[in-house]
């Protein structure tokens, strides 16, 4: 017997609430569909309206988890358009800001998933971690979330040298939290029970959807702009690519957590090099947009981020397009999801980091054999349950 | 004080609502509930029906597609009950005001009690809103 079970579309800590129809066969996932443009708020519309400088306020707030990468991504299509040279010193400061938003948003995915599987401990952990990374924010740029830092040519603020051993105590304290939090997941024989094999995106079905960033890296796909197309200060410092075969939830979950540690290794180089470079030199003036059209793409913590501006020399840009990591990554639901049991939706649908939250909006159905009622608060439900069960066949 | 705005203040629950917000307040609201900020101390919880809470938080400006919603979701909250329009697009349109999708600021389509502004809030800001309100009843 067939039931359709669908879910959403306002859960409310989604960047763009979707609205998901899961067909089911007992417990079996058979068909997903998806549909998106819940939160449309005309953004690309708007920017047509607003100058350079303003635009860039604007795509910070696309989403407030990425509130560096949508602007990075906009100044480079800026600054190819205008064929601006960046100073040396704003390049580190932009991959500074960049590399600390990846951490909190890599270490909320986390908290998230723990608790999407019944483990709310690592939810509060994880968060208590994720706070110094705010709080340095907060010191260095000036605001918790859209820092306001990008401006075409360079940056708004300087990093001062008063502020860099205040980055330094903060990445000392992470290292450890961090080195901790990878071996809890990868040692307990319950995580790794819950979470292998759930969800394989294979190789193939990776390329066959495009699907990009942390998702496609933990199916094998070697990809990131940061290596492929350097910009900011990425080809200046040492980093590598961190590259997981799995593809199941555990693979996207190693991904992030080693993906920290280059992070955490990025910002100290940065950081040393900021030392010596001189202050102040922070922003080179661009006098004129040129007739044309420009592309700036960036490694969001999602994934590849796009941006596209097309100019006739005025001071308002004719035409900005935005193209969002999760954008690509929805359709390997289809993928990823069919074939598994509810109990998993929850968290595969997670495992791309489209950022799930537990406070939920009812979308409840009969469903005609047993006339019952699911929600997204019962998916998770579930999904907790199955952890529960694991947990107690093996004895822990 | 009648009895239910007695019993209100003790323990308020929040119902949270993203009406086209960027994610940026619906994160600081979370914020409140980690350890750091820890309102669960004062009996203040995220539940998950409207039916069950005492506050309802609307966040970001409100689409065309989340206005009936909106409006149905407030039908259903039991009164008395705050109304928190949290970040500057809730109080005001914020930078999307202009926008030919968005209806506009939330007191536009519901009565609102609580407006905190600041792009996103501070978790402070957000538990002093709620504070503010409740002495409000």
């Amino acid at each position: 017997m067939r039931t359709t079970i669908p879910i959403g579309p306002y859960h409310p800590l989604l960047e763009e609430p979707e609205f998901f129809k899961l067909v089911v066969e007992g417990e079996t996932v058979v068909d997903m569909d998806v549909r998106i443009g819940w939160n449309h708020r005309g953004i690309e519309k708007i920017a047509e309206g607003k100058t350079y400088d303003q635009v860039i306020f604007l795509v910070e707030r696309i989403c407030g988890i990425c509130s560096t990468s949508h602007p990075i991504a906009n100044v480079l299509a800026q600054e190819d358009l205008a064929g601006a040279e960046v100073p040396e010193r704003a390049q580190y400061i932009r991959s500074i800001v960049a590399e600390l938003e990846r951490l909190h948003s890599h270490l909320l995915w986390l908290g998230l998933a723990g608790h999407f599987i019944g483990y709310n401990t690592i939810f509060m952990w994880v968060w208590k971690y994720r706070e110094p990374i705010l709080d340095l924010f907060e010191l260095i740029t000036g605001n918790r979330n859209d820092y306001a830092m990008l401006r075409p040519g360079g940056v708004h603020r300087d990093i001062y040298k008063r502020d860099l051993p205040a980055i330094r105590k903060v990445m000392d304290e992470l290292e450890p939290a961090n080195e901790m939090l990878t071996k809890a997941i990868l040692d307990d024989p319950v995580m790794g029970a819950r979470l292998k094999g759930v969800g394989v995106l294979s190789k193939e079905d990776a390329i066959r959807y495009c699907v990009l960033g942390p998702t496609a890296r933990a199916s094998g796909v070697d990809i990131d702009v940061r290596r492929d197309e350097p910009y900011a200060a990425y080809d200046k410092v040492e980093w590598k690519v961190i590259v997981q075969e799995g593809g199941d939830v555990l693979a996207k979950a190693v991904v992030r957590l080693l993906e920290n540690f280059e992070s955490i290794k990025i910002i100290r180089q940065c950081v040393d090099r900021l030392e010596e470079l001189p202050e102040g030199d922070i922003w080179s003036p661009i006098p004129q947009m040129p007739v044309g059209e420009g592309i700036g793409h960036e490694e969001a913590p999602r994934g590849e981020c796009l941006h596209y501006i097309r100019s006739d020399g005025g001071n308002y840009p004719l035409r900005v397009k935005v193209r969002a990591p999760t954008y690509n990554n929805l359709p390997s639901f289809e993928a990823s999801c069919i074939g598994e049991t509810i109990s998993d939706v929850a968290l595969i649908t997670a495992g791309i980091d489209p950022c799930y939250c537990c406070t939920e909006r009812m979308a409840a159905v009969y469903d005609s054999s047993d006339k019952r009622l699911y929600d997204w608060q019962d998916l998770v439900r579930l999904s907790q349950e199955k952890t529960e069960k694991i947990r107690k066949e093996l004895g822990r | 004080m009648g009895l239910k705005s007695w019993s209100l203040k003790r323990s308020p629950w929040i119902f949270h609502v993203c009406t086209g917000s960027c994610n940026n307040c619906d994160i600081e609201l979370l914020d409140c509930l980690t350890p750091k900020f820890d309102v669960e101390r004062f009996g203040i919880l995220l539940v998950g029906s409207i039916r069950h809470a005492d506050a309802l938080i609307v966040t970001g400006a409100v689409t065309r597609q989340a206005a009936p919603k909106l409006k149905y979701l407030w039908e259903q909250m039991p009164k008395p009950g705050l109304v928190i329009a949290l970040g500057a697009c809730g109080c005001s349109g914020g930078i999307f005001r202009d926008s030919y999708n968005i209806i506009g600021p939330v007191d536009r389509i519901i009565p609102v009690d609580v407006y905190v502004p600041g792009c996103p809030p501070k978790p402070e800001a957000i538990i002093s809103g709620i504070v503010k309100g409740l002495a409000k009843l």
